[in-house]
């Protein structure tokens, strides 16, 4: 209830990370109009600075009670610092990749690190509220940064026509969102995700309350199912990903993914928890058909951008297969899915970008003949993220996989399972075929990589992460599974 | 040391080859030398296996065991006995020679290519040491990428649909043995092998689990109707990748069934057992004859291998029928037969195919029309050739008979007419065989290019020198390997004869 709130200064304390974020956007934005075009890429390490400081802010709140601030509209739990504290490392790896392709094309501008920045702080937002108005608010914080990023070349159709769908259907899907939370909202007369929870549970709900509340969150999970790009609602996704600048590609396959999930969390497992025989067999839905549309429809694909993109859909199909569980074990197990999709991703998009040179996009498979030739090493970084996504030990991908159909073959749905693997083992064509091309097949096309040290090293450490984490899985499983 | 010996065999050569790789294909000539070396000391340390392995015991020996992923109760648990023994011996055997039949060959990538064969050699070691489900399950999966490789990179004209066709056909047979593996975690709350031993499965859910490993093994194996990658990639595969392929590849799929289906669902494997005793016979009898017509000299032998190994699928599942309690020897020989014919195979088919390879590397040429008459230019190399193709016939002496003899004998317990379409092989295994040899190594010759070939040198002779002494000492004194196997043997018997219902 808003007239329980009370301004606290301690309150400020648990929020420090996101009101540093803030700080630091206005100093950077201010500082960037003063800067002269030699020094623009001041604006660059002042973010990764603010992002890391950011980072070990939230780093330190891990293990806090959970306390809800700012008239219950705000919360910090374990999972919302240990995915904020993803989110930063996941932020500052895409910006190391992002440099190299920024200055390859020359779009380097302040501009583009501040609304990376804000898009942070609008999933930072997203992952910490506690209420629908919030979890709103950081969305549409996000998704405006977003369209703005994708336009950001601007003399590119491609991007523009992106960034217009973009805007356009993810407008629709913000619409769809809201008046789930309008209906939500309607029926249980509050904006607060735990009174929403303890009028859902309550016993005495009649039918009528029930079949609004259910319509209610029908729009929700549309919104969420959006915003994740599951099928049916993934047509952006192939566009988006294809047509934006691989920087920023890579930026919204990661990052948001991680907001997305915690959205999900927030409104459908806290929220609406009571209500989880609806939303499990919805998500069932959704992931079986993003695990076959992602793992059939890619198969066609000869831009790696496109195809990544619909892999995407099929991880993302087996994320909410976790959630589908209705279980908190399965619930960690998505967890532990996204985080390691988002580790596979960055080194996907980040081996796109080390080729990338001027008026060279490296988008093609057939751009990858003969890397292994070349480039033998981020050739074998290539190699281990392709296996990884195929679900092949002993990679991370392969560990996530496990966890997903451990819980799902627990829950009884063994015909569920069986589905999903029989799309992995599909889903593995396309995989094989950029391995094909990097390795069996030659080309008298010279590939160079010109990027800068930072960038071979972080690309290195990520994807030697991919089968380090996947041999040594345990830790990173018990935090995912902690968290709930 | 004693307890860290299999992980030394497992992770010795997965470094090791690391390490070749740092050395790149520049250094060509070192990394050669140390690949050798590596294998060789790999060879030597597992000899120690066998030194050391108590033959009375069916329990597991050189255990190792510790924690692997908590959460799932998953452990690095390791540990042999007398099935998996002899088979991690006959690895590291034939990754000494492979690494020595690429020596020159190889003068792509070199040192990719060595390291490729001695990171699967540990993975492969891991994949007949692992007791836990998911590690078992690892080692199988990451073998296939290498395989993948060798195929893809250093393979023949149409390498790259038959190492795409191998991937997908073996990882589409192994997801349904992974959803297996969780189910049965699921029910006991462990991933050991040795637990589920134990562990009571109701007939349906048996039977799930039977087929569910029987796809993945049965394409590994390969069995009909699921063997059609295997001409593929063999044919397509470099010397080395088929001689893996042939000789340990496709021995793990047996193996998966000697340590899975039959001691954790039994009561499955008996009643399914006709099922696979069909499509034994099949691959015995049917690809025999499919093998009398080829006129590729690889796809010949690759398809022999599909029908040597139907004896394996046959004497293991022949079991059920030959028990008799009065005479329990018939269906102890048919499975202990089936150990053995694994072992003999995986000497003769590298055999065979380093015969091949030979030739080929000279010729350029796996057809058999190109050769005729090659005694008159290289009248060593035929001599061990002809000694390969006898035992590959079956021929009493060599390896190749004692196991197949061994199987026909559980056979016969089991079924008069198993038996007799099983024997059919010995007449189909020799036509196509020696018709083969009469034709690439006999008569005149009809391509003058065959006249200037130059005979086998030092490191060729010597390689089929270890393999025709292996093959032979086998064939005349099989008693030392039978003797490893024996308690193990006869514990698995009874288990596959103790019903969990």
């Amino acid at each position: 209830m808003i007239n329980t709130f009370q301004f606290d200064t301690a309150a400020l304390m648990i929020a420090l990370p996101e009101i540093f974020l803030l700080s630091a956007i206005v100093v950077v934005l201010l500082l960037d109009l003063f800067l002269t075009k030699p020094f623009k890429q001041v604006t660059y390490y002042l973010m990764q600075l603010s992002l890391l400081i950011t980072g070990i802010l939230s780093f330190n709140l891990i293990g806090q009670p959970e306390t809800i601030i700012f008239g219950h509209s705000f919360v910090l739990d374990d999972l919302a610092s240990v995915f904020k504290v993803f989110m930063m490392a996941a932020a500052m790896v895409t910006m190391v990749y992002s440099r190299h392709y920024l200055l390859q094309h020359a779009l380097l501008k302040g501009e583009y690190f501040v609304l990376v920045m804000l898009s942070i702080l609008g999933m930072m937002v997203m992952v910490s509220g506690y209420s629908l108005l919030t979890l709103y608010l950081g969305l549409e914080i996000l998704s405006l940064s977003l369209y703005t990023l994708i336009a950001i070349a601007r003399n590119r159709a491609s991007a523009i026509e992106a960034a217009l769908k973009y805007f356009v259907l993810g407008a629709i899907a913000s619409g769809l969102l809201l008046y789930g939370m309008s209906m939500v909202y309607g029926i249980s007369g509050s904006l607060n995700i735990a009174e929403i929870a303890t009028f859902a549970n309550s016993a005495e709900l009649v039918s009528r309350e029930v079949l609004v509340l259910n319509f209610g969150l029908v729009f929700l999970v549309i919104g969420i199912a959006f915003k994740l790009g599951a099928v049916p609602f993934h047509m952006w996704v192939p566009d988006v990903y294809q047509g934006s600048p691989t920087s920023v590609t890579l930026f919204i396959s990661t990052v948001p993914k991680i907001a997305a999930v915690a959205m999900l969390v927030r409104l459908l497992v806290d929220g609406l928890g009571a209500m989880q025989p609806y939303w499990s067999d919805l998500f069932m839905v959704l992931a079986i058909l993003s695990i076959a549309i992602g793992s059939i429809v890619a198969l066609m694909q000869t831009n790696i951008k496109r195809l990544l993109a619909y892999s995407t859909i099929s991880h993302v199909g087996f994320v909410l297969l976790g959630f589908s569980t209705g279980v908190i074990s399965g619930y960690g197990a998505a967890v532990f899915y996204i985080l390691a999709y988002v580790l596979m991703s960055l080194a996907a998009f980040g081996v796109i970008i080390l080729l990338n040179k001027k008026g060279f996009e490296a988008d093609l498979i057939s751009d990858y003949k003969g890397l292994s030739k070349h480039s033998p090493w981020f050739a074998l970084m290539m190699l281990i993220v392709m296996l990884s996504m195929a679900g092949m030990p002993p990679f991370i991908g392969f560990y996530a996989k496990l966890l997903i159909l451990q819980q799902v073959i627990s829950s009884g749905m063994i015909t569920v399972a069986i589905i999903a693997v029989v799309f992995a083992v599909i889903s593995a064509y396309y995989y094989l075929q950029i391995i094909k091309s990097m390795y069996f097949e030659d080309s008298d096309k010279e590939i160079t990589v010109n990027a800068p040290m930072d960038m071979k090293l972080v690309l290195s450490i990520n994807g030697v992460l991919i089968l380090v984490v996947g041999l040594f899985p345990d830790f990173w499983m018990k935090l995912a599974l902690s968290l709930f | 040391m004693q307890n860290m010996l299999l992980s030394l065999l497992i992770w010795l050569p997965i470094l090791g080859g690391g390490l070749v790789i740092l050395l790149g294909n520049e250094r060509a000539t070192m990394a050669r030398w140390m690949s050798l070396a590596i294998a060789i000391l790999v060879f030597v340390m597992s000899l120690s296996l066998w030194t050391g392995f108590d033959s009375s015991t069916h329990l597991m020996q050189f255990v190792e065991k510790s924690a692997w992923i908590t959460q799932f109760n998953i452990n690095y648990h390791i540990g042999v006995d007398g099935i998996s023994m002899p088979l991690i011996i006959l690895t590291t055997f034939s990754t000494v020679l492979v690494i020595g039949a690429g020596w020159e060959v190889i003068q792509k990538r070199p040192a990719h290519y060595m390291a490729a064969f001695l990171m699967m050699e540990g993975l492969i070691i891991g994949v007949f040491s692992a007791l836990d489900g998911i590690l078992f399950y690892t080692f199988w999966e990451a073998s296939l990428i290498p395989m993948l490789l060798i195929v893809g990179i250093w393979g023949g004209d149409n390498r790259i649909y038959a190492a795409i066709k191998f991937f997908l056909y073996t990882f589409l047979g192994s997801v349904f043995m992974l959803i297996s593996l969780i189910y049965m975690y699921n029910k006991s709350g462990s991933f050991s092998i040795l637990a589920w031993h134990d562990l009571s499965l109701t007939a349906t859910e048996q039977a799930w689990i039977f087929w569910a490993f029987f796809v993945a093994f049965a394409v590994k194996v390969p069995m009909f109707p699921v063997h059609t990658w295997l001409p593929d990639a063999h044919v397509q595969a470099p010397t080395g990748g088929s001689v893996i392929l042939a000789a340990i590849m496709l021995k793990m799929g047996g193996y998966g069934f000697f340590r899975f289906s039959l001691p954790i669902t039994p009561d499955a494997s008996l009643q399914f057992s006709d099922v696979v005793i069909v499509l034994s016979l099949i691959a015995v009898v049917y690809i025999g004859f499919v093998a009398l017509v080829q006129r590729d000299m690889k796809k010949l032998i690759a398809y022999s291998s599909i029908s040597h190994m139907g004896f394996v699928t046959l004497g293991v599942f022949a079991l059920f029928l030959a028990y008799d309690p009065q005479a329990p020897e018939g269906a102890f020989l048919g499975l202990e037969g089936a150990m053995v014919q694994m072992i003999s195979h995986g000497f003769i088919s590298a055999a065979m195919f380093l015969v091949v390879g030979v030739l080929y590397d000279r010729l350029h040429s796996r057809e058999i029309s190109t050769y005729g008459g090659v005694i008159n230019s290289m009248p060593k190399f035929t001599g061990f050739a002809v000694l390969f193709a006898m035992a590959n016939a079956g021929l009493p002496g060599t390896s190749g008979f004692v196991g197949e003899f061994m199987v026909i004998l559980g056979a016969v317990q089991a079924n008069i007419w198993y038996a007799v379409l099983a024997t059919t092989t010995l007449i189909v295994g020799a036509a196509y065989t020696l018709w083969m040899v009469k034709r690439v190594f006999w008569g005149a010759i009809t391509n003058p290019a065959v006249e200037t070939l130059d005979d086998i040198n030092g490191r060729e002779f010597s390689i089929l020198a270890i393999l025709a002494l292996a093959v032979l000492v086998i064939g005349l004194y099989p008693q030392p390997m039978i003797e490893v196997m024996h308690t193990s043997i006869e514990h698995l018997l009874n288990q596959a004869l103790t019903s969990k219902l």
